[in-house]
């Protein structure tokens, strides 16, 4: 059994527009201290799928079906106040901006040894010990100094950091992290993934890394799931995906990195996604793709396995090689 | 030469966000400024377009000296030199449409009349690939790529010798960002403008410029032709910011010698003394913590280094720790 599986899971919301289906029916599981890539563009619903987990969506007008299992359990019809209880214990999450995910009115250490009072009830002193630990694990210079400061005397890259240093807080068994390095400098970005890497490697926290950079996704995570349009299209350990893309959507996003370019030019992906208030019966992507024929038109292809079997890919015409 | 800096300082009180800069662009040449967070690129942009007013030093337009002149004497200038923003949302006025947007600058410069500039609009609109019926439209009936071949329509409608574009694909999704990019490229060969593209994002600038500056902490620490910036990159931290980067693919990156800076950038308002740099080179000596490397070029001709390390027959490696 793994740690975490999401079973068919749909996600729509009720908006002005109509019914938006931002995640159309998809599965995926992560195992203990796996390092998870969601990757796509805008809107193909990675962040949907990812904090329907800890159940981070606006109840009102949020429509979710499917099954999220944690350890075998059912999260998705527990109660409010039950999950309040796995939030930020079991399952935790670091967003992408920190300076509006930290409060600027308390300092660092509060911050962090509030979860650790309430999730643990540690003392007030035990609390501070740990938080002193916990900021030196995530790689922040003289903690015992910095746990008394205020998020706006700290760097993007540390601000981040103690954001990893709450979320782990309470060695928690899966970690979301949404775009965690996207608004970091490069040189910073580097240190922060490695903080990543050694909580896997010392702790065995599963993480869930949800990027647009394919860059992120080559240098650390073990799987990966490309999205588009609300579905999984391809689903491969890293290597192997990278090595060999099946479908021309992830081999569409590899082409049109600016470092793939061929006698001075980018491979472009014309078109535009299609709309999220409707889902006809057909691939979502054909409109886009070379190479689509009139069964791609006709019918929906679904996430199947090639060779080796653990590459899926949701494609009738999937390519054999990079 | 189109655009000459020379030794521009430009400070916002106490902080030195640009604090002696030269460079040069010639005639339907592409410079790559590239630099992380704090660098001060997008205040030498500013300073181009006279944005802001510099503190000192030189600007030199076309041969024509702009440093200081009044807003009066300047608009005449604006003519030649024109600005693509980052965030294609918030730089079009919304309650225009895109025909109003595009043609405004050939009617405030009183280049053509209303009538006249509406066959201008549409021939470039076709040039920078926006179907005709997109002139009624308003800036939110269109998506983020659209938006930004707005942004460049009006930027070269007057056709002007320098373009100013500050990180204008960074906010594009990487299949949008593809064709932004080759229509640049197009539009760079057909209508021969120079351009100061300004950036973080080493892999775009790869792609683009003829040439490249590295910026830190508000001085170019390294400059010269892109194929030799990113074949051999002499200043520790371009080897930094290069090893930094992420490649797309697994094999490759998890093999990369990669050099983790320790320290946050230093503050602007107080700049390390000696070599700026100094504070997080893993190579720094004694004589970068005292006295300042002057941008020199000891080894070829145009491509110029401000490090105590790089002589006529030695270049550092900063993945190698003395």
């Amino acid at each position: 059994m793994s740690l975490l599986e999401i079973t068919d899971l749909t996600v729509d919301f009720d908006t002005e527009d109509g019914l938006v289906q931002a995640v159309r029916g998809i599965s995926l599981e992560l195992g203990e201290g796996e390092i998870l890539a969601l990757c796509g563009e805008s809107g193909c619903g990675k962040s949907v799928t990812a904090m329907s987990v800890p159940r981070l969506l606006p109840p009102d007008t949020t429509r979710l079906s499917g099954s999220v299992k944690l350890d075998g359990r059912e999260l998705t019809t527990l109660p409010e106040s039950r999950m309040r209880q796995i939030r930020g214990k079991d399952v935790s999450v670091v967003f992408q901006e920190p300076m509006t995910s930290l409060n600027p009115s308390f300092t660092v250490g509060y911050q962090i040894t509030e979860v650790l009072r309430r999730h643990e009830g540690l003392s007030r002193r035990a609390a501070r010990d740990r938080a002193v630990e916990l900021l030196e694990l995530v790689g922040i210079p003289l903690p015992a100094r910095r746990i008394k400061e205020y998020p706006h005397q700290l760097s993007g890259g540390m601000r981040q950091r103690v954001m990893i240093a709450i979320a782990v807080a309470c060695s928690p068994r899966v970690l979301i992290a949404d775009e965690p390095t996207t608004a970091l400098d490069v040189t910073i970005q580097a240190g922060v993934l490695d903080v990543f890497r050694d909580l896997r490697d010392r702790l065995g926290t599963a993480v869930i890394l949800i990027t647009h950079d394919l860059g992120v996704v080559a240098d650390i995570a073990d799987r990966a799931v490309v999205m588009y349009a609300g579905r999984a299209v391809e689903q491969a350990p890293v290597t192997e995906l990278f090595a060999r893309p099946r479908h021309p959507y992830t081999l569409g996003l590899m082409n049109a990195l600016p470092s793939a370019a061929v006698n001075g030019r980018l491979a472009e992906i014309p078109g535009m996604v299609p709309s999220p208030l409707t889902d006809p019966d057909e691939c979502a992507f054909q409109a886009r793709c070379t190479r689509a024929q009139d069964d791609c038109r006709r019918k929906r292809p679904q996430l199947e396995p090639q060779q080796p079997d653990d590459h899926l890919a949701a494609c009738f015409h999937p390519g054999g090689q990079s | 030469m189109i655009l000459e800096i020379d030794n521009l300082v430009k400070h916002y009180g106490q902080v030195r966000a640009v604090d002696g800069l030269s460079l040069s662009i010639g005639q339907g040449e592409v410079l790559g400024l590239v630099g992380e967070s704090g660098s001060g690129k997008s205040t030498v942009g500013k300073c181009v377009l006279r944005l802001t007013e510099p503190t000192s030093g030189g600007i030199r337009l076309d041969g024509r000296d702009i440093t200081h002149l009044s807003r009066r004497a300047m608009r005449p200038l604006r003519r030649d030199v024109h600005m693509v923003f980052q965030d294609p949302y918030s730089s079009l006025n919304p309650r225009f449409t895109i025909e109003q947007i595009v043609g405004e600058p050939l009617l405030h410069h009183g280049i053509a009349s209303r009538r006249e500039a509406g066959g201008r609009v549409a021939a470039m609109l076709e040039q920078v690939g926006l179907r005709p019926e997109m002139r009624s439209r308003f800036p939110h009936e269109l998506s983020g790529g659209q938006r930004q071949r707005v942004g460049l329509a009006r930027a070269l409608i007057l056709e002007p010798k320098l373009v100013v574009a500050d990180e204008p694909v960074s906010a594009l999704d990487v299949s949008v960002q593809a064709s932004v990019l080759n229509l640049i490229t197009d539009l760079q060969r057909e209508m021969g403008f120079s351009c100061l593209f300004i950036t973080h994002d080493l892999s775009v600038v790869e792609f683009l410029a003829d040439r490249v500056a590295v910026m830190y902490l508000g001085k170019i620490v390294e400059s010269g032709p892109t194929a030799q910036i990113f074949a051999e990159p002499r200043h520790p931290y371009t080897q930094a910011l290069l090893s930094a980067a992420p490649v797309a693919d697994p094999v490759r990156q998890r093999e990369r010698r990669r050099i983790v800076l320790g320290g946050d950038v230093p503050s602007p308002v107080d700049p390390p003394a000696g070599c700026r740099f100094h504070t997080r080179c893993p190579l720094a000596y004694d004589a970068c913590r005292t006295s300042e490397p002057a941008l020199t070029d000891p080894r070829t001709s145009g491509h110029p280094v401000a490090c105590h390390l790089v002589t006529a027959d030695h270049v550092p490696d900063a993945a190698v720790n003395r």
